[in-house]
């Protein structure tokens, strides 16, 4: 679930936390640059493992502050292809069913990958799976706040810096125009884990954890 | 939960994408050192910046307690992996089974790929067994079972 990502950056430190033990300003800033980030390609930063090395600190003329590149390491949630996880139904929508593990929401169920057959009650807005055994026709709600197994197929990144002012655009339309849709940098497109066996509670264990 | 930001800027560049592997355990360990320096050293000095690092390690503890890895140690680990080298899975398969420690063949079969062909039932027995020797799991069910195990000899 979580890898160690090797970094490189240039941290500066203002004058007046000169008094302070370098490693440690440098510790701060690094997180609080990057903790809680999505960095592009790379994943949902936690928190600095350590510091393995920093180079020589420079003042440049019109800045009193200090630079220093430093070279660190830092755990970043990045889930492998086909990694189990476990987590909690948050929502479900047209487009899938939400899972969220806490520290991060952006995981999707898409339709498709539910077991079918599936289908979207629109009365309670959430997703049934009805299967069928012996006994009758059983459905199996997911309701929120159930916590499911489920293995990761897929993950985007977006790029979401902001754009250059665009061209004949400019400020005219902005006041009619809905806010831009918020993206989320960083999405897992998951399946749930279920595999073809035969008894039914067994099923069951792996759906339901 | 406030939307997440975005991308790091340009200056941030990554050497290593994937220098290692790290077990929920791991982090963990990890999280409960910083938390306990973070007190140690007094108040939350700028507490304005230090708000993302407080909700994510927040979040990411709360996650991770949920876990076995929580009644883990750096001992039951090392053993864990020394006595996983005999079952050639690769080093994926490994992390998986110390982070989700399974106790039924149906996890196993999730977590290993093809394993009908790669394991046989003996041999996912053998893992299982391992598993749950090793790992420590839930002590409150490890009583609840031993107890119904006892009462089971005993009334035989």
């Amino acid at each position: 679930m979580f890898v160690l990502v090797e970094m490189t950056d240039t941290v500066r430190i203002p004058p007046w936390q000169f008094e302070r033990k370098l490693n440690e300003s440098i510790a701060e800033e690094l997180n609080k640059k990057l903790a809680n980030k999505v960095v592009y390609n790379v994943g949902l930063c936690i928190c600095l493992y350590d510091i393995t090395k920093l180079e020589d600190s420079y003042i440049f003329p019109g800045d009193g502050a200090s630079h220093t590149k430093v070279h660190f390491r830092y755990v970043v949630f990045h889930p492998f292809l086909d990694e189990i996880l476990v987590g909690e139904i948050k929502s479900c929508s047209q487009d899938g069913v939400h899972v969220s593990i806490g520290f991060f929401d952006d995981i999707v169920i898409p339709p498709e990958s539910l077991q079918q057959p599936a289908k979207f009650d629109e009365a309670e807005q959430v997703w049934v799976w009805e299967y069928e055994t012996e006994e009758g026709a059983h459905d199996l709600y997911m309701d929120i706040g159930e916590e499911i197994r489920f293995r990761v197929v897929d993950e985007t990144f977006v790029d979401t810096s902001p754009t250059g002012p665009s061209s004949a655009e400019a400020s005219t339309s902005n006041a009619t125009e809905e806010v831009q849709k918020k993206e989320a940098p960083y999405t897992l497109v998951v399946t749930m884990c279920i595999i073809p066996i035969v008894s039914q509670s067994q099923w069951l264990i792996l759906f339901l954890k | 939960m406030a939307a997440r930001s975005t991308r790091v800027l340009m200056s941030c560049s990554r050497k290593d994408a994937n220098a290692a592997l790290l077990s929920n355990f791991e982090v963990f360990q990890l999280l409960t050192d910083l938390k306990q320096q973070r007190k140690e050293s007094g108040k939350s000095k700028q507490s304005s910046g230090q708000q993302n690092l407080n909700t994510i390690m927040y979040e990411t503890m709360k996650y991770i307690s949920k876990t076995p890895c929580r009644y883990q140690s750096p001992e039951t680990v090392r053993e864990f992996l020394i006595a996983m080298k005999g079952h050639k899975l690769t080093k994926a398969e490994k992390l998986q089974l110390l982070n989700h420690r399974p106790v039924t063949a149906v996890e196993i079969q999730l977590m290993v790929e093809e394993s009908e062909e790669r394991l046989t039932e003996e041999q996912i027995e053998s893992l299982l067994q391992t598993v749950a020797s090793i790992l420590p799991g839930d002590p409150e069910e490890q009583q609840r079972d031993s107890a119904m195990e006892t009462e089971g000899r005993s009334s035989q």
